[in-house]
């Protein structure tokens, strides 16, 4: 066998070899887009709606079984309240939290409630070695604490800034957040505690297909009102919970630079060449090695054949 | 399940309007006082001065949409309903339903009724009504200028008796 076809068997697997691991990484990015569950509930808040009365984060301490409030729920000095510069966002111990916002040339001043918005493909259960959260197909995306190990991947992953960390117990570190009432409530196909609760209907609960729907028709029929946008329809490949508003959502502490795909597809290519790559490659390479060293000595064989070579 | 439905739905005592039944204001043959008080839980009911209302507002469609006999002022109702035509229904929770919105009877467009649909519950009907109102022209928006916290709201609201005891500054992250 020459030199010169062997190298041709060569490039000629490398190439081969190459479009193997390229197309399933191709496809991978294509499918990236998991529109949700057809099914899965999801919530339409219309921020023009809201008057700031806290309610919703009342409702919630309620049905969560939360800690007593530092401060009572009608008590709207909170709004003032900065934390290290930053407006309020969900604690362990409150898992929404309603902020005040002075859109430019707006008179009336804009309330935005903060959760977690449920995401379709959610950031957190990605980042979570342990697997301890779950999409589920009622659309909550909830977490099994007694899984956590407290590593707070999570909190770094999630574009929304939600999921909250129990740092009070030592013993049982955890992580806490918004799962859409699902134990008392969303499992039954009942609205969350503070959907529930608004007095304003500020939010409208109901399967995540038709209120898109109802989303876009209430931005049409009042194109005057509403911004053109539907904050979360497509932020981050969709969210359960989406957003209309008045207001430039950039001017209600919206992050408008995220990404219309869900964040896992930055990495899903890459991900999806890892078990090529541990599978297909020592076979292969083994194979390269046995081919260039047939018929060939080396090492310590070399010595044995040169000698046998010698005899002869 | 009624129970919670009730506490929740609550808190709201409703604000005002129009559980003026069957009582057309063209007429002039409208309550002077109604009292709004079927949501009535975590709020006490709202005595509502209807007969102030009625003298500073617009005409009665401001509040009860078309059905009253004065001019439509809502420009989608005025597609199909011309203002002169009455309705026979004046009360909100004729059409407004007190129970939460649930996947079953949130609304999606029929063929005709294009407007119809998007309804909001009782006590947002009654909510959006006054405060959107009270906002543009400066009146009372606050919950309690309306309506005053029951026992139970002050304990879901950990308010009043049930505030907390040390109101310590809760650090954030």
């Amino acid at each position: 066998m020459s030199k010169i076809s062997r190298r041709k068997f060569l490039a000629g697997s490398m190439a081969g070899g190459a479009a193997v691991m390229m197309s399933p990484a191709k496809k991978a990015l294509a499918s990236g887009a998991f529109a949700g569950f057809p099914d899965g509930m999801g919530v339409l808040v219309d921020l023009t709606r809201c008057v700031g009365c806290r309610t919703c984060e009342a409702a919630c301490n309620q049905e969560q079984k939360l800690p007593e409030p530092a401060l009572p729920f009608d008590d709207y000095s909170v709004f003032d309240e900065l934390h290290y510069g930053q407006k309020r966002r969900p604690t362990d111990k409150a898992y929404t939290v309603v902020n005040r916002y002075e859109p430019e040339g707006s008179e009336q001043p804009l309330y935005r409630k903060i959760q977690c918005n449920h995401c379709n493909e959610p950031t957190c259960l990605t980042s979570c070695f342990v697997n301890a959260y779950t999409k589920t197909p009622e659309g909550a995306v909830i977490y099994n604490s007694k899984v956590c190990v407290g590593c707070r991947n999570c909190m770094i992953a999630c574009p929304f800034h939600i999921p909250a960390y129990s740092y009070d117990s030592v013993m049982n570190p955890v992580i806490k957040k918004c799962i859409f009432c699902y134990d008392t409530r969303l499992k039954e196909g009942r609205p969350p505690a503070c959907v529930e609760s608004c007095p304003q209907q500020v939010m409208t609960f109901g399967k995540r297909n038709q209120l898109l729907k109802l989303a876009h028709e209430r931005i049409s029929k009042n194109p005057d009102k509403y911004v053109d946008q539907i904050y979360g329809e497509k932020e981050v490949g969709g969210t359960g919970w989406f957003y209309i508003s008045n207001a430039p959502f950039e001017e209600a502490g919206f992050d408008q630079d995220l990404p219309k795909e869900p964040i896992i597809n930055n990495v899903k290519g890459f991900l999806a060449i890892v078990p090529m790559v541990l599978t297909i490659w020592p076979a292969l390479f083994t194979g390269f090695h046995l081919l260039s060293t047939k018929g060939k000595s080396h090492g310590h064989g070399d010595e044995h054949n040169h000698d046998t070579q010698e005899d002869q | 399940m009624v129970t919670t439905v009730k506490e929740f739905t609550a808190g709201m005592g409703a604000v005002l309007l129009i559980l003026v039944l069957a009582v057309g204001c063209y007429a002039m043959d409208y309550p002077d006082e109604v009292e709004i008080d079927v949501l009535a839980n975590l709020y006490e009911g709202v005595v509502f001065d209807h007969a102030m209302h009625v003298d500073a507002t617009g005409g009665c469609a401001d509040c009860h949409h078309h059905t009253t006999g004065t001019q439509v002022s809502d420009k989608y109702c005025a597609k199909c309903h011309d203002g002169t035509q009455e309705m026979d229904i004046v009360s909100c929770q004729e059409c407004h339903s007190a129970e939460p919105l649930s996947p079953d009877n949130l609304h999606i467009p029929r063929p005709g009724y294009y407007y119809h649909d998007d309804k909001p519950n009782l006590k947002a009907a009654y909510h959006l009504s006054c405060t959107g109102c009270h906002q543009e022209i400066d009146g009372p928006t606050g919950c309690e200028d309306c309506h005053a916290k029951t026992e139970a709201g002050e304990r879901f609201y950990h308010s009043g008796e049930f505030a907390p005891d040390e109101p310590a500054h809760e650090s954030g992250h």
